[in-house]
């Protein structure tokens, strides 16, 4: 195990190599540990430690209990490209990026779309026009930059927090405000609260509540890609918070045992709620735990466009050649509350929140660089702004009117078909319905 | 959580006859009164609507016949359902006509997964036997110690089109597995619109009483997932039962739970037709019409039940003895239409009485045959404690427990 990790270190540091080593460095390490249960006999060198649980461990005669994973305790290190200035400061990965201006204009743009969105969803939510509502703020850059790494056919299981994901691949403003506001146009049939999206034609998996869930099945999905020998991966987002519950645990342990070409985006905003990462874990975040399970693992400036976008298709190209999971923790923050259920200014001031909203904001950084660039400027940025402002506004004037979900979809899909039983449930309901409609009207 | 190793192989290796004569025998002191056990009592005073036909509590049965009986029904399986003849089948115990319907559902489906604890070297119940070698280590797998991973992974597999059977080594230990089940695979389809399903999803289960499981290697957990809408959850009563509707499981385009009576995996023999069937699922099955009283029971219970009725039959009381086979979405027209018949109903179970099935069952008979019934429903459960350890047989609802009760709600 130890020499895994060894291995596993030397590639994080040397990720700007040429790919051809680091696959040729996983496989290695992929072969050391089928050898491990294989490596049965010591009879030989009985000296020689051959506990299964550790063959290749050595003994050591120094007494030394370690609880990190750097020896010399010093955390993991953020892989960066551009500096919060707008600024390349790693030119050597910079190279790397084979993204075109018009394609890092098109990101910027959808980063202030995901911006506009939520500022209108969250003021309606407040004035009471939609019943729940949960802000990007902070995080869109890690958000498309990611979802710009990965190819539109891989399979996404995420937390609630990934709209921009969702809007990189396609999904438009009319379909988020159609399931915000349950209206007939809903895929989801007005069944689930608001930003719990899904879209099939996207390979975005419907989004639910429950923490933590989507990472163990994201390992299954990433599973079949493998025995598939497919060139695809699967990308699994969550948050800090949801890496406590147990599902990460599983989801880790499985996808490395069982050679899963499963992503997992951490995404480190520094709160669960009201809970700070402090109170949330004593280790090296998340990414340390990575190592842990044996998988290749990095930590990246998740408000750096161009780290995240760097980091997430290095980190596909590995896990399809070399038929297994890595993990990147994203350390970002959370620049909104949580909710709209949520007050953050209990929890933490309003100066920090105004520190990352206004010079910390990942949004902003893309933009020096592209005015830096003479790609942008004050004009594009107020006909862009003003045009999707009145683009979310008039949908949200038609949602806020549509038609709901037909009565019948309260018990469909619960099975392929409805049961009997269902089928009278549902009967009875609508003739309590005839009998006293007013009690029933409006939703 | 986990059961030595040593208690493992003594789950697998153990002899037919052994396990036969340690779950079964029945406390001697129980044969005469139902006082003992009141959980659920009728008064005996009143006399049976049909005059003098059951002078029932007069009468000495002797119930060392019933003690120590073979896991082999009477009633095992129903001509019209499927033909079985000496040349087409081949006589298997439950857990060698699970692994053959495992094989065939893999043969006919070549993205269906096997996986669990232990699945690739047989299993601790040998169901998973030869499936490794046939289909490869890619489908047929081991996983690490995690029931929230094992479903997780499962519900992931699913979603991605492919068919997950997912094996959990005791239901007992289905419970970490909770969350993925109820929150997460019951709701896949309907959350999602029908964007996204799990239907391919099978989670395989060893339940139920052995004769020493104690707490952990006993319990009967049905009545979780009743309550649990877009599950499916089915139980076996037979070698010859469990094949048919295993297949037809892993085929349903819903997630299902399989419970596998565990007494049953090398005690019950029975032929087993060689080509692979499907018996449908919701459907209950009449072992044996009667017009007293309708008896409903699943999976090993039906042994218990049987031999009940056995008791009931020389005391004068003709049973009629429905498997239910699908605990959600039941057959309520079959029960139901029974118990019209019979004015009667005993529902029974080893899990424990309060919240059990038998009381959805109890109320859906007394809402839809108000009108017909001549007593009340009676549920015989086990006691509303944890699954004991020495004290088992006082526990289970045994055969003396379900004849008195039988007894009970015809003499009422």
């Amino acid at each position: 195990m130890q020499k895994a990790s060894r291995t596993v270190l030397v590639k994080s540091s040397h990720l700007l190599e040429k790919t051809s080593s680091l696959i040729a460095s996983t496989r290695s390490s992929a072969h050391q540990f089928s050898k491990r249960f294989y490596a049965t006999s010591c009879i030989s060198s009985p000296n020689k430690p051959c506990y299964p649980g550790a063959v290749n461990a050595t003994f050591t005669h120094q007494l030394e209990f370690r609880s990190s994973i750097n020896p010399d305790g010093t955390p993991f290190p953020i892989f960066n490209i551009m500096s919060n200035d707008g600024e390349i400061v790693n030119e050597e990965a910079f190279k790397e990026i084979d993204y075109t201006p018009e394609q890092v204009v098109d990101l910027y743009k959808t980063m202030i779309r995901l911006e506009t969105m939520d500022d209108i969803l969250y003021n309606a939510q407040r004035q009471g026009r939609v019943s729940f509502y949960m802000t990007n703020y902070g995080e869109e850059a890690l958000q498309v930059g990611s979802a710009s790494a990965l190819s539109p056919e891989d399979m996404i299981f995420a937390q609630y927090r990934e709209a921009g994901v969702l809007m990189y691949r396609g999904f438009t403003l009319n379909e988020f405000l159609n399931q915000c506001f349950s209206t007939i146009e809903d895929y989801g049939k007005g069944r689930q609260m608001p930003v719990h999206y899904g879209s099939k034609k996207l390979n975005f998996q419907t989004i639910s509540s429950p923490l933590g869930t989507q990472i163990p099945q994201a390992a299954g999905a990433g599973y079949v890609y493998r025995i598939q020998n497919s060139p695809h991966v699967c990308a699994c987002y969550f948050g800090e918070g949801a890496a406590s519950e147990g599902d990460f645990h599983a989801a880790l342990n499985f996808a490395s045992t069982l050679s899963c070409q499963t992503l997992f985006i951490c995404r480190n905003n520094g709160f669960a709620i009201s809970t700070p990462t402090r109170d949330q874990y004593h280790g090296d975040g998340i990414v340390a735990r990575g190592i842990g399970y044996g998988m290749p693992s990095i930590r990246v400036d998740g408000n750096d466009l161009f780290a995240v976008y760097y980091a997430t298709k290095r980190a596909r190209q590995l896990s399809i050649e070399s038929k297994g999971p890595v993990l990147i923790e994203f350390m970002t923050y959370r620049a909104g509350h949580h909710s709209t259920s949520d007050d953050a200014s209990r929890y933490r001031s309003n100066e920090e929140l105004m520190y990352w909203r206004n010079e910390q904001n990942p949004i902003i950084r893309v933009r020096k660089y592209l005015e830096k660039r003479q790609l942008w400027n004050d004009e594009l940025e107020k006909t862009e702004r003003d045009s999707n402002r009145k683009t979310v506004l008039s949908l949200l004037a038609k949602v806020e009117h549509a038609e709901k979900p037909h009565l019948d979809e309260l018990v469909k899909d619960v099975f392929d078909s409805v049961p009997p039983i269902l089928q009278q449930q549902r009967e009875w309901t609508e003739n309590v319905v005839k009998k006293y409609p007013e009690a029933f009207e409006g939703h | 959580m986990r059961s030595t190793s040593s208690m493992l192989s003594r789950f697998s290796r153990q002899s037919h006859a052994l396990l036969a004569s340690k779950t079964n025998s029945l406390a001697p002191f129980l044969t005469s009164s139902s006082s003992y056990f009141s959980t659920c009592m009728v008064s005996k005073t009143k006399p049976a609507l049909e005059e003098n036909i059951y002078q029932l509590d007069d009468q000495k049965i002797d119930v060392n016949k019933y003690k120590n009986f073979k896991y082999e029904l009477v009633y095992h399986h129903n001509e019209n359902e499927i033909k079985v003849t000496e040349s087409n089948s081949t006589e298997l115990n439950l857990c060698n006509s699970i692994n053959m319907a495992l094989k065939q559902a893999m043969e006919r489906d070549p993205k269906a997964l096997v996986f669990g604890e232990d699945v690739a070297f047989g299993g601790v119940f040998r169901c998973t036997v030869d499936l490794k070698e046939q289909f490869g280590r890619d489908r047929v797998f081991n996983t690490p110690l995690s029931e929230q991973g094992i479903v997780g992974f499962a519900i992931g597999v699913a979603a991605m089109g492919h068919t997950a059977i997912a094996e959990i080594q005791f239901a007992d230990y289905i419970f970490p597995a909770f969350d993925q089940i109820v929150n997460e695979a019951a709701k896949y389809r309907f959350r999602s619109g029908n964007l996204f399903d799990v239907g391919g999803l099978t989670i395989r289960t060893p339940s139920s009483a052995v004769g020493h499981g104690g707490h952990y290697h006993s319990q009967s957990p049905e009545a979780y997932f009743a309550h649990t809408p877009g599950l499916k959850v089915v139980i076996p009563r037979n070698p010859l039962q469990a094949k048919g509707l295993l297949l037809s499981s892993i085929e349903d385009p819903n997630p299902v739970i399989f419970f596998e009576p565990k007494i049953l995996y090398r005690s019950s023999q029975c032929l087993v037709p060689n080509e692979a069937y499907k018996i449908p699922l919701e459907k209950a099955e009449i072992l044996k019409e009667g017009k007293d009283v309708t008896v409903i029971g699943w999976g090993s219970q039906l042994y218990v039940l049987e031999k009940a009725v056995e008791m009931a039959k020389e005391v004068g009381i003709d049973c009629e003895l429905i498997d239910l086979r699908t605990i959600v979405p039941w057959d309520i027209e079959t029960v139901v239409n029974s118990v019209k018949k019979t004015g009667r109903c005993v529902v029974s179970h080893e899990a424990p009485l309060t919240g059990g099935f038998g009381s959805e069952i109890a109320a859906t008979v007394q809402e839809k045959c108000f009108l017909h019934l001549e007593s009340p429903v009676v549920r015989v459960c086990g006691l509303d404690t944890p699954f004991p350890l020495v004290h088992e047989k006082y526990y289970i609802p045994g055969v003396v427990k379900c004849f008195e009760m039988i007894k009970n709600a015809v003499n009422y």
